[in-house]
């Protein structure tokens, strides 16, 4: 019971902070459009008539992956910022599980995630994109299960570092390589040996490809999903529960 | 009384470090412990034993019942702990601190509210409840924190150098209220300090130094270990004055300056038997106590140094706020 309330308090603490700061919201929703707008347009000349799709669809999914992604980790990481103001100290120290405490904050990135991913969905008919109801609801619907994997795998990756000088090298190092490696610029298929290994171990590629599923009509071709939805949806579901079990584990050692 | 901590032969290691050596004392349900002890001495690091923050090496820490390393839930549900450094969240109000603090300690819904509104009462905080936390001073935060301590009902309220870098009027205000927890919350209270007048005001006291504790007991008897006040007389004849309490005392006073002395245990019962000895010879009665700072002389040959220690806090906010603009 406590154990819930606290989920819950956490994921409150977190909407209520995304609520009061406007500047958040509004630069979380600009970035996904300025790519979706600005390099999906100038692509679109060059990989235009020959691939079966117009390049701003292609990208559609990418750019919401690409919400889910730098919403996600940055709301997890805001666990460095605790971590340097003393709050997490007030997290750790109550009689709650640290399993709950990384739930809770998971939750948290997929609240946020979730708001910005329908506003962002919801520019599907300005690029000409044509989806049902259905498909809608189930991009929503498997939007939030990765934002909640990307979210807990932002919570692993918080339990290393210490402070906020490690920002940028988690943006560097982990948050562009994620997004670029995830398929959502180009097919993971037409990446060379080495990059579609990488690509593959991402976690973030399966999300995409699970919304390209959704979305694509069949005969897409080399720009259709590269596996099945079947597996992307697997892939998801027990990456997140491996990394929710890691998190806990990294949170419960003590020095 | 029975004790509510507890604790054994507690070590902790660092490496090469031993921060804590093999200490032991008890604490009584509703007193005030303190523990006093220059920067460094392993207060922090007994406090995140206690708090099960971090794991001894070797020794036992019980806390309410519970082993601190065995039972770190059951000992965590227990206490309110008051850290060095702010753990407030500076981006939500004061009351919503409070709020949450209750929601991860399981307060029951419908008493949230209430406790809350009384502990922020308590602390002299009520009109400020729904200001955010970063327009707060450092007094009125740490004022915050002992209220967000307290909302859950804890048995026990662990505080680390709770007045550390608070102006002197902020430090009385707080103090104020620490020393009545005791007695109107039933909460026992475990401080360090490095504040004498601070550690004066505690039921008992321990004095660590180097990891390993030095001396415990009252601040009294602390103080009298070191032999006892000191009375000092100005009479109209010294000589006939100092004859007539060797007669009724069996004590040899000296002189100084004018002035008689004597080595006495407790001065102000033995100044009624002095001055009868001395019918119409006492001009001037003082007498000098020993203080804390003595006791600290005594047992480690050196002082406590007063250090002010800016808090960090307000650099980390200008860091924050840089690193969100860039």
């Amino acid at each position: 019971m406590t154990d819930l309330n606290a989920i819950y308090v956490i994921v409150m603490r977190e909407l209520k902070k995304f609520v009061r700061e406007k500047s958040r919201l509004v630069s979380s929703i600009a970035r996904p459009l300025i790519w979706l707008f600005l390099v999906g347009a100038g692509m679109s000349r060059l990989v235009g008539p020959r691939t079966g799709m117009p390049y701003t669809r292609f990208i559609f999914p990418g750019i919401l992956g690409m919400t889910i992604l730098f919403s996600s980790i940055f709301s997890s990481i805001s666990i460095i910022w605790d971590k340097e103001f003393g709050f997490l100290k007030e997290i750790l120290v109550a009689p709650v599980r640290r399993s709950s405490i990384v739930i809770g904050k998971s939750l948290s990135g997929t609240a946020v995630s979730s708001i910005q991913v329908f506003i962002v969905l919801m520019m599907f008919p300005v690029i000409g994109e044509r989806l049902s109801f259905f498909q809608v609801a189930l991009t929503l619907l498997v939007g939030m299960l990765v934002s909640f994997s990307i979210s807990s795998f932002g919570i692993v990756i918080a339990t290393f570092y210490e402070n906020y000088e490690s920002f940028s090298v988690i943006m560097n190092f982990i948050i562009m390589p994620m997004f670029f490696l995830s398929g959502a610029m180009y097919p993971v298929k037409l990446l060379p040996g080495a990059l579609k290994w990488a690509s593959r171990l991402n976690p973030l590629t399966y999300g995409v490809d699970a919304l390209k599923n959704i979305m694509f009509h069949a005969g897409a071709g080399a720009m259709g999903p590269d596996f099945s939805f079947t597996l992307d949806m697997l892939v998801i579901l027990l990456s997140s529960a491996a990394f929710v079990l890691l998190a806990s584990v990294f949170f419960e050692r003590k020095q | 009384m029975p004790a509510v901590i507890s604790v054994e032969a507690l070590t902790r290691k660092f490496g090469q470090l031993t921060a804590v050596d093999g200490i032991s004392f008890q604490v009584e349900e509703k007193t005030i412990f303190g523990f006093l002890g220059p920067n460094g001495a392993g207060k922090t690091t007994t406090i995140s034993i206690l708090c099960t923050l971090i794991n001894p090496t070797s020794g036992r820490a019980i806390v309410n019942g519970h082993d601190c390393k065995k039972e770190p839930r059951l000992v965590r549900s227990s206490i309110g702990i008051v850290f060095q450094d702010s753990t407030l969240d500076k981006d939500l109000t004061a009351y919503e601190n409070l709020v949450f603090h209750a929601y991860i300690y399981g307060v029951k819904k419908q008493e949230i509210r209430k406790r809350a509104e009384d502990a922020l009462r308590f602390m002299g905080l009520f009109e400020r409840k729904d200001d955010l936390v970063k327009r707060f001073s450092g007094g009125m935060k740490r004022r915050l924190e002992v209220a967000r301590g307290l909302i859950h009902r804890p048995r026990v309220l662990f505080m680390d150098e709770p007045t550390l870098g608070l102006d002197p009027q902020s430090r009385a205000h707080l103090w104020e209220a620490i020393s009545g927890l005791p007695k109107e919350h039933g909460v026992t209270v475990f401080m360090t300090t490095h504040y004498m007048d601070e550690a004066e005001v505690c039921d008992r006291l321990a004095i660590i130094d180097g990891g390993r504790i030095i001396a415990q007991g009252s601040p009294g008897e602390l103080k009298r270990s070191l032999g006892g006040d000191i009375i000092f007389l100005k009479t109209a004849d010294n000589k006939k004055a100092a004859l007539k309490i060797k007669e009724a005392l069996g004590i040899t006073p000296g002189e100084k300056e004018g002035e008689l002395f004597l080595a006495s245990g407790r001065a102000e019962e033995q100044i009624p038997a002095v001055i009868r000895a001395l019918p119409d010879l006492v001009l001037s009665v003082r007498f000098q106590r020993p203080t804390l700072n003595d006791v600290f002389l005594k047992f480690t040959g050196r002082e406590i140094r007063q250090q002010d220690v800016q808090g960090p806090d307000s650099l980390k906010e200008d860091l924050r706020a840089y690193v969100r603009r860039h």
